[in-house]
């Protein structure tokens, strides 16, 4: 069994008011040290494969289709073997 | 002269479409189901708003699955006209029938009010016979309307006439102040490349009659009823 930990996120040109007010809420608790914030999504798939580089492919192509926006989302993932 | 009026699990403006259809401009339409899969007789594609699938992921993320949208992909490409209101206009983002995308409101809050859009095109079905800067008042009720496209689709757009509205004051001017939603550019509606695909953020079934405090609207669904009869 493979699990995929996708992290999808919005494109650095594309403006974020939702994490501006975090980052505004992070430092009226003091971290002011925190010079950005940008929220985003995280999706967990378990996934009934063997083969990683096939999964790592269709991972890939289902992002593409379905859980990022290209025009104004961008997305990462990384594949690990887990116990089913 | 047939209009089909979409409905989506979720979608909560078909009956203020249907009734504005039937009641106040007295055409001929139907519902069209989103398992649906074929939209022949009608000569025209509403898709209203509303929260098609719970907007879960994005708006009209999963909408545009549906199996209604190959039928809508074919009509649309075949030049007949096509019209996204608020929900609608974000399902034809995703369904790559219209550019760009429409994100989380600048304010972060549901916008339920009256604005002001300025017409600034009237080489659409939906603005044929309206005048070119024609000021429109007509209700917005969303959270994620915030237009959105990459600077060189902004260009294709601007160079192409195909912004349609942009959010102005009463008299017509654009600033920031009259912008609910900080869209880019005030952009308030956009079309395709064909011209027959609109789409728009603001709500004209909900402003086509006086009781309701303006018939702005009607003047939309006027126009898009003369473009879509058949001679």
């Amino acid at each position: 069994m493979l699990e995929a930990r996708i992290y999808v996120t919005l494109k650095k040109s594309v403006l974020d008011p939702q994490g501006e007010t975090v980052r505004s809420g992070l430092a009226s608790l003091g971290f002011t040290t925190v010079q950005d914030c940008r929220v985003g999504k995280f999706l967990v798939l378990r996934l009934n494969e063997a083969d990683a580089a096939a999964a790592k492919t269709k991972v890939d192509e289902m992002c593409r289709k379905l859980l990022a926006n290209p025009v104004i989302e961008d997305y990462v993932f990384q594949i690990d073997e887990v116990r089913g | 002269m047939k209009v089909g009026v979409l409905i989506f699990p979720g979608t909560w403006s078909h009956q203020d479409f249907a009734h504005a259809l039937q009641d106040i401009l007295g055409c001929d339409w139907g519902y069209v189901w989103h398992k649906d899969t074929s939209v022949a007789g009608y000569d025209c594609l509403v898709l209203p708003g509303g929260f098609a699938h719970g907007d879960y992921l994005r708006g009209g993320a999963i909408a545009r699955f549906s199996p209604i949208m190959e039928a809508v992909v074919r009509f649309a490409k075949s030049g007949g006209p096509v019209i996204g209101s608020c929900n609608g206009f974000q399902i034809l983002c995703e369904a790559g029938l219209l550019p760009g995308a429409l994100l989380r409101n600048t304010s972060l809050q549901y916008r339920c009010r009256w604005v002001y859009i300025r017409t600034e095109s009237t080489a659409t079905p939906l603005t044929r016979t309206l005048a070119p800067g024609q000021i429109l008042k007509i209700p917005i009720s969303h959270g994620e309307g915030r237009y959105f496209a990459a600077p060189e689709t902004l260009a294709a757009l601007r160079a192409n006439d195909r912004i349609v509205f942009r959010y102005a004051t009463p008299d017509g001017r654009i600033t920031a102040e009259a912008n609910p939603n900080g869209a880019l550019d005030n952009i308030a509606g956009v079309c395709n490349e064909g011209r027959n695909v609109v789409g728009l953020m603001p709500h004209p079934e909900r402003a086509a009659e006086r009781l309701l405090g303006s018939e702005d609207g009607r003047r939309l669904l006027e126009s898009l009823l003369a473009a879509a009869t058949r001679p």
